[in-house]
């Protein structure tokens, strides 16, 4: 092929590939940008595409009206308290399936993943029921322990995989020299098992972050977090386009960028491994 | 080797995780069994019970429940062709050379990132409205009269939104698997003159396959407990035209406080979700082995 074949090609293939990622990216691009119009404008006819008076009294508005950063706020515990607990029970449970494997470590493993499987509606009831009676309905501590109950599956899974990679003889050798178990755990495994652990935090946050059934029905208005949040914009009163959009870009924008920087990781922890 | 004493204390470290998720799975699950036999109602509380298969009875031969069941074979299925048949196209897109494929990447991934409520309801709201939505306006620009999507097709309208949000996941998995293609064999197939089209059929498919099926079983484990989406944009109507399974068994036990009604749903929904989960844990079982 000559040059110029090759150079057409990449030419087309780079325009139908911009165009389409521009088309599916285009929602949030038009959630973004009507953040910043007013409400007239949000709603014009024709639709104003860049040429309206930008203005942030959404952002000010949204905050004013309905506390949102008491929302926000839930959202960074339950997703990061979830997460840090979920990390703390898997990072024992991980360790001691990759390194120490038994006869039933396989299964124990499958039958870990088999609960991730169990539809939430499945125990909706006794959940609530339970939760209502010792209190737990509409706080932020019921909501930090189902996550991680319902997310454990996939950090200890995560963390097996990643830990499985760390040669076992390097353990041997610091076993040898008569390192401890403990000494063992924080000064050989863990520095060699951060960039494994960062990255299923990273992805475990974004998990419960977006997590919109527990959130849903365990949570009225005190604990409720940003998804239980937005989702009272479904009745809505007059114009709110603008306001709508300026919650869901605060809502989204922080997991946009978390997950952008974890590609790699969403393969491996949503396919438990089956894909590479 | 491993000696007595890490072996003790591994047992030991890996109980936590096991007993959580065994009192996680154990103590409620059969608390909704033992609900689905009983006439059980959040509004007459003390009232409770034991009336056998009664619920399942009710529930299985309810209108609803069919509705519901046929509701959620096609979200499922139509949600598995969009985003699998897009999602190959995409990967093969993807896979070709360009100018800032980083980027390309970064931009079809994101809607997978937005929470569920916020896509529901900017489509909802944005697009497909029949008045102020982009929708209704491009119409009205083509002298076309706007569609009110979510009046006259709101099944369809939610399996729009799911896809968008699950296409960047089948594209992901797959285009990561299509990288990962031995790209000799397919330098080796051009050059004995194999088609474009044949190469795909023949190396392309055949190498994907195994990464198709896992992303079918894993979005269909997902795609059965479909909720928020429902609530905020139809709240499972008009009617139950847009009931699922999963909304079904929320409406019955958290609407109109049937707990044991909506016990029997939800041992339905479990069942349901376990004929697929069974493939499923196939798949990764076997590979977990080699």
């Amino acid at each position: 092929m000559s040059h110029t074949a090759i150079d057409s090609r990449k030419i087309i293939m780079t325009a139908i590939a911009w165009g389409i990622g521009l088309l599916i990216f285009f929602p949030i691009l038009w959630t973004i940008l009507t953040s910043f119009k007013t409400e007239a404008d949000a709603i014009a006819s024709p639709p104003m595409f860049l040429g309206f008076d930008w203005t942030l009294e959404n952002y000010t508005e949204v905050q004013d009206r309905s506390n949102y950063f008491q929302h926000f706020w839930n959202s960074v515990v339950i997703s990061v308290g979830s997460t840090l607990l979920g990390l703390l029970i898997a990072i024992l449970a991980a360790w001691s399936m990759a390194f120490v494997p038994a006869k039933g470590t396989k299964n124990v493993l499958m039958w870990m993943l088999s609960t991730k499987m169990l539809p939430p509606v499945g125990v909706l009831i006794p959940i609530y029921l339970l939760f209502r009676d010792t209190g737990l309905l509409d706080t932020l501590t019921g909501l930090v322990l189902v996550l991680t109950l319902i997310n454990l599956p996939i950090i200890v899974w995560m963390l097996y995989t990643y830990f499985k990679e760390i040669p076992g003889e390097i353990l041997e050798a610091a076993r040898m020299d008569g390192a401890s178990l403990w000494a063992e755990i924080i000064h050989v495994l863990t520095p060699m098992a951060v960039p494994g652990i960062a990255s299923t935090m990273l992805l475990n946050i974004i998990l419960a972050w977006n997590e919109a059934f527990w959130t849903l029905n365990l949570t009225a208005a005190k604990a409720a977090p940003l998804t239980a949040f937005i989702a009272s914009y479904s009745s809505p009163e007059g114009l709110f386009y603008a306001k709508l959009s300026a919650a869901s870009t605060m809502a989204i924008a922080p997991i946009l960028i978390m997950g952008w920087f974890s590609q790699k990781q969403l393969v491996r922890g949503l396919t438990f491994g089956a894909v590479k | 080797m491993a000696t007595d004493h890490s072996r003790i204390a591994a047992r030991f470290m890996i109980s936590p995780a096991v007993l959580l998720l065994l009192g996680w799975m154990i103590v409620p699950l059969s608390m909704t069994l033992y609900f689905s036999f009983l006439d059980y109602n959040l509004l007459s509380p003390g009232m409770e019970e034991w009336i056998g298969f009664m619920n399942y009875e009710y529930f299985l031969t309810d209108p609803a429940f069919f509705a519901a069941l046929g509701n959620t074979f096609l979200l499922v299925a139509g949600v598995l062709v969009i985003t699998i048949t897009g999602g190959v196209a995409l990967a093969l897109l993807l896979d070709q050379p360009m100018w800032g494929q980083g980027i390309v990447r970064i931009l079809v991934i994101a809607p997978f990132f937005v929470m569920p409520t916020v896509s529901a309801l900017v489509w909802k709201n944005m697009f497909m409205n029949p008045v102020n939505g982009l929708f209704a306006h491009a119409a009205k620009a083509m002298g076309l009269a706007p569609f009110d999507f979510f009046a006259h097709a709101p099944l369809f309208s939610i399996i729009m939104i799911v896809a968008w949000q699950w296409l960047p996941f089948a594209t992901l998995i797959l285009l990561t698997v299509l990288q990962s293609l031995d790209k000799e064999q397919l330098e080796a197939a051009k050059m004995d003159g194999a088609r474009k089209m044949s190469r795909f059929v023949h190396i392309i498919l055949p190498h994907m396959s195994r990464a198709i099926t896992v992303v079918i079983l894993i979005q269909t484990i997902f795609l059965l407990s479909i909720f928020a989406e429902i609530l905020v944009t139809t709240n499972g109507g008009p009617g139950y035209a847009s009931t699922n399974i999963t909304y079904l068994v929320y409406a019955q036990s958290l609407l109109q406080f049937d707990v044991g009604g909506g016990s029997a749903g939800g041992i339905v929904a479990v069942v349901l979700a376990n004929i697929v989960a069974i493939f499923l844990m196939r798949m990764i079982g076997k590979n977990l082995e080699a």
